[in-house]
């Protein structure tokens, strides 16, 4: 009797007091706000490169008298390292079309080749970037090299710890499958890896293609 | 299109998500072939013709070819966006639609605002123009 009085006492207090916060949340499954929350990583990330971007297109023409991107840019060059961007992010695709029809092997030699694609590029950018310090053209030459080795300089760090994630879930799918941990980390570096790619676009066109033009 | 069965299936599989905790993630649409060789034929052309443009100087003007250029750019980014990185209204609520429509204000706002002020800072402040001389 007075358990029930007690009750509904308290339900009537709790009818009267607002409440700022859900009462009964509905269950979060684990991992269900991951790709949300990393796509809000990305978007912070792609806030960095307008930053860069900005700085490049205030200084990309303050050479200081030194070599300008005509002299210095090799385009066959840079289009050789755009299609290498542009096929590792078709291999990638494979290899999420074959993590969803669960073919381990399948999907890992994907993976492998991305990576490959992915290495490549890095090997042309560094190569680019040794070729044109041969020449002098340093970052401490003019304000447009430092802007531009800093810009496409993180580009290619993005591009390398990319690679360097992708070799440690290969070995995470090679020891403990394609488990849910796993399915959601493939898809996480799905996002990083072709957002890697639109950035390029935005090199390509504004930093290559039209300091050439420039 | 192969984008309207993306969105229509994203949609369903939100509707059912909470049943299948452990299925797809609600809102994110499955990925197919047909739509990353859509995407990747398109990328490979709206590549091909900015690098072709520039290399042979076909438009003859330096201008023209900087406006097409950019604006090839910007498609091939829809494109990725689209066809690669799945972005449509109905992923994850809207959220990651919200997300990239502030996102991309702000990189509007950051880049054009930079080039804008800091172009008339270096006409206007050259050394040698002094601001008494002027008329």
């Amino acid at each position: 009797m007075t358990t029930t009085t007690a009750a509904s006492a308290s339900l009537a207090k709790a009818k009267e007091t607002p409440v700022f916060y859900v009462a009964d949340e509905h269950d979060h499954p684990e991992g269900a706000s991951t790709l949300l929350g990393f796509w809000l990583y990305l978007m912070s990330d792609c806030l960095v490169f307008a930053v860069l971007f900005a700085t490049y297109g205030v200084l990309s023409s303050s050479y200081a008298a030194g070599p300008s991107p005509k002299e210095l840019f090799d385009l066959p060059l840079v289009a050789v390292n755009t299609s290498m961007l542009l096929l590792s992010s078709i291999t990638y695709g494979f290899a999420v079309l074959e993590m969803q029809k669960k073919n381990v092997n399948a999907m890992l030699f994907w993976l492998v080749v991305t990576g490959l694609f992915g290495a490549a590029f890095l090997g042309i950018e560094l190569y680019e970037f040794a070729h044109m310090i041969h020449e002098g053209a340093t970052p401490q030459r003019s304000a447009f090299l430092s802007s531009f080795f800093t810009l496409v300089g993180t580009h290619g760090l993005h591009v390398t710890f990319g690679i360097i994630w992708m070799i440690t879930l290969i070995t995470q799918v090679w020891r403990f499958g394609l488990i849910e941990a796993n399915k959601r980390r493939l898809l996480c570096l799905s996002m990083f890896w072709h957002f890697l790619d639109v950035v390029w676009i935005g090199v390509f066109t504004f930093v290559y293609l039209m300091g050439v033009l420039r | 299109m192969s984008t309207g069965t993306h969105g229509a299936h994203g949609q369903g599989a939100h509707g059912h998500g909470s049943h299948d905790a452990h299925g797809h993630e609600s809102g994110h649409p499955e990925s197919t072939l047909g739509g990353y060789l859509i995407g990747f034929g398109l990328s490979v052309v709206l590549t091909a013709i900015p690098f072709w443009l520039v290399m042979t100087g076909k438009l003859g003007n330096n201008e023209l070819t900087t406006v097409a250029i950019l604006a090839l750019a910007a498609v091939q980014i829809v494109v990725h966006m689209v066809y690669f990185l799945h972005m449509s209204p109905s992923s994850e609520g809207g959220w990651t639609m919200l997300a990239l429509i502030f996102t991309v204000v702000m990189v509007v706002i950051t880049l054009a605002g930079s080039l804008w002020v800091m172009y008339h800072m270096n006409t206007n402040m050259m050394p040698g123009m002094d601001p008494s001389q002027l008329p």
